[in-house]
């Protein structure tokens, strides 16, 4: 029989937190990405197909998912490069002080572009 | 009146349930007090693992209240302040009875990591002399206190996910002995490191360095060790 595995309490840490948003928004980007080339792969049967299709996207429901792409980026980049640190750096321990800078950019970064959006 | 204190204990092997106990609450009692009474007032045949009380053995860990801990460094008031305990077995190991787990995998990963010193000395021969503040004799103090009690392969989900991985303490230990420069074993030992179920698997989710009761970062063991086998890798020498 499998042995239990460790209770949900357990997982309740900040550098657990930031595995689950990196790799969320990691399949999140990876599921985006065909959509994304595809859209423009349009530009393959012409500049009106493509046009029809960023017109498409001005819809205010196209807006919020490229807001929410925006900020998954930024989570994902920041997530990233706290791995890269810990792993290739030469400090040690969790970088907690990473994940806060991570978490900060990324709302910084959804910030940025809603107000860009809404101007 | 004295108070009382509901712990509800894992009685059984895997397919086991909690049975609730009701103990008399004394000041500065741990974890490892509770289950010492209700085996001793209560229940002869609770089965549970400990021996020097004072956390240096390491063999009292258990799952207190959802975490992986040492009973006998854990005190009542500081994990159950409403005066109810869960007590489980540890965690991603076999369940033998009660409290007691199968550590047997968890050694054996110990010697699939390489984690046996091997130098090329002789007893006729001088001590090494290992400068205290090299970056190597560094990285090794920071790892070696480990007492190999298991908290931290009870915490790790890699572990949960793929049974073959050797976990955060097998490969803190093989880390210690990267970095000791007596040894001889280097090749053979990033080899045994790097593979799938080594070092690259870890997924930095950190949950061995947040419950070691040393306060030890297995993570930065593991990141080390991800360092030292690209670059051997690289260097086509792995």
């Amino acid at each position: 029989m499998k042995p239990p595995s460790p209770p949900w309490r357990s997982r309740n840490h900040p550098a657990y937190w930031a595995f689950v948003v990196h790799r969320l928004s990691g399949i999140a980007l990876a599921l985006f990405l065909p959509v994304h080339f595809w859209a423009l792969g349009k530009a393959l049967a012409g500049a009106g197909a493509l046009q029809a299709f960023l017109t498409v996207t001005e819809a205010p429901l196209f807006r919020f998912g490229e807001w929410g792409l925006v900020v998954l980026l930024a989570a994902h980049l920041g997530g990233g490069l706290r791995l890269l640190l810990i792993e290739f750096g030469p400090w040690s321990g969790l970088r907690k002080d990473w994940i806060a800078i991570a978490a900060a950019g990324a709302v910084a970064a959804g910030l940025a572009f809603a107000l860009a959006l809404v101007r | 009146m004295q108070s009382l204190l509901t712990a509800r204990i894992w009685r059984g092997g895997s397919d086991g349930a909690f049975v609730t106990y009701e103990v008399p609450r004394q000041d500065s009692q741990t974890v490892l007090d509770v289950v010492t009474w209700v085996q001793r007032a209560l229940d002869p045949t609770l089965a549970y693992r400990y021996a020097c009380r004072v956390g240096m053995c390491g063999s009292c860990a258990m799952t207190v209240n959802g975490r992986a801990r040492w009973t006998c460094r854990t005190h009542v008031e500081r994990v159950a302040p409403h005066g109810i305990l869960d007590i489980a077995p540890l965690a991603n190991l076999p369940v033998i009875k009660d409290l007691t787990t199968d550590m047997a995998d968890f050694f054996d990963k110990w010697t699939k990591a390489e984690g046996r010193f091997q130098g090329a000395a002789t007893r006729r021969q001088d001590f090494a002399r290992v400068a205290p503040d090299s970056r190597q004799r560094r990285a090794v103090d920071a790892a070696i206190e480990c007492i190999g009690c298991g908290v931290c392969y009870a915490s790790c989900d890699v572990v949960n996910w793929r049974p073959d991985f050797l976990g955060p303490a097998a490969l803190n230990r093989a880390w210690t002995l990267v970095n000791d420069v007596r040894d001889i074993a280097l090749r053979q030992r990033l080899r045994a490191v790097a593979g799938d179920a080594g070092c690259h698997s870890c997924h930095t989710q950190g949950s061995c360095t947040e419950r070691c009761p040393k306060n030890l970062a297995p993570t930065s063991a593991i990141a080390g060790l991800k360092r030292v086998t690209a670059q051997a890798a690289m260097r086509r020498k792995l």
